[in-house]
């Protein structure tokens, strides 16, 4: 991060402008919501905002958009990580362990003998 | 005894040893609100019905903009510091601090109504989940207020022996928050809006 005074002024702006727009797409969050759209879009809205909004506090706030290499290296070993834990639950609806197997019994060739 | 590293940078890493190890336990907190997420999708892929508009939207919203503002003020007070206006340092962490409080303040009025409805975490899965990740996130607020009560108590002593340590101490107290908001950017659409 840069210590020069001139350059922190610049990026004060910079966190001034962000933030701005923090509470612009929180209010658009918000409003989308207000439509009701169907569940699967909405949630597609949503975190597609979200991950937006994410994303500036971690570029501009959290000075990720100038950091080291080795920073980056171990967030990306993070990222990594964590999406293996979000394709967890789809492993659980796909494995047929413990569920049972619903044999359809054979129709009947002949009628009862009487 | 004299710790090595804490603000000129590692030859080897070329970060300051405090910088790298802020990175690597954020690293860890993801994984564990990862898990947690992760939980709440299977949690929720695998409910038969799922409630919608239990929470109060316009108090999550709130609770948004109160985390937002703290974060810009949280940055701020960190710049003050490269700029040298302790004055100003001191005004924005007061703020982000009181902002915090109001945070919380906030949710236990939020808590407060629900548990009156006696919607208590053993109430539903939804309940259970949200409880878990709010409750979370509020310690995590927690454990930020008081860092920062430290920073404007006992550890400001540190800007008049070491500026540029105290400065680092306040970039990393940031990037802390700044995680802390970034988490509650996702919680508030998945438990209030979706």
């Amino acid at each position: 991060m840069h210590s020069d005074p001139e350059a922190i002024r610049k990026h004060v702006r910079t966190y001034m402008m962000v933030g701005a727009a923090l509470f612009v797409f929180t209010g658009i969050t918000v409003a989308v919501n207000q439509i009701h759209l169907a569940v699967p879009l909405a949630i597609t809205v949503a975190l597609i905002i979200a991950t937006m909004k994410g994303s500036m506090v971690a570029a501009v706030f959290m000075h990720l958009s100038h950091e080291r290499m080795l920073i980056y290296g171990a967030l990306v070993l993070t990222v990594l990580g964590f999406l293996i834990l979000m394709t967890v639950p789809s492993f659980t609806t796909r494995d047929t362990i413990g569920t049972p197997v619903h044999v359809e019994a054979p129709a009947a060739a002949h009628p009862p003998a009487h | 005894m004299n710790i090595p590293y804490t603000v000129e940078e590692r030859p080897d890493t070329g970060l300051a040893n405090g910088k790298l190890g802020i990175w690597l336990f954020l690293a860890s907190e993801v994984m564990l609100f990862g898990a947690l997420f992760s939980t709440y999708i299977i949690l929720r892929t695998g409910a038969p019905e799922w409630p919608h508009g239990e929470l109060n939207v316009w108090l999550g919203m709130a609770n948004t903009f109160i985390l937002i503002a703290s974060s810009v003020t949280m940055v701020m007070a960190w710049a003050s510091l490269k700029l040298n206006d302790w004055g100003k340092h001191r005004l924005y962490l007061i703020s982000t601090f009181v902002l915090a409080g109001i945070f919380l303040v906030n949710k236990y009025f939020e808590y407060a109504d629900h548990f009156r409805r006696g919607e208590l975490p053993s109430h539903s899965t939804f309940l259970a989940i949200y409880y878990t990740l709010t409750g979370l996130h509020g310690i995590h607020i927690l454990g930020g207020m008081i860092v920062m009560a430290y920073f404007m108590g006992p550890g400001a002593k540190m800007w008049k022996a070491s500026p540029d340590q105290f400065a680092n101490r306040i970039e990393y107290t940031g990037l802390y928050w700044h995680f802390v908001d970034l988490v509650w950017i996702f919680l508030f659409p998945v438990l209030y809006l979706l």
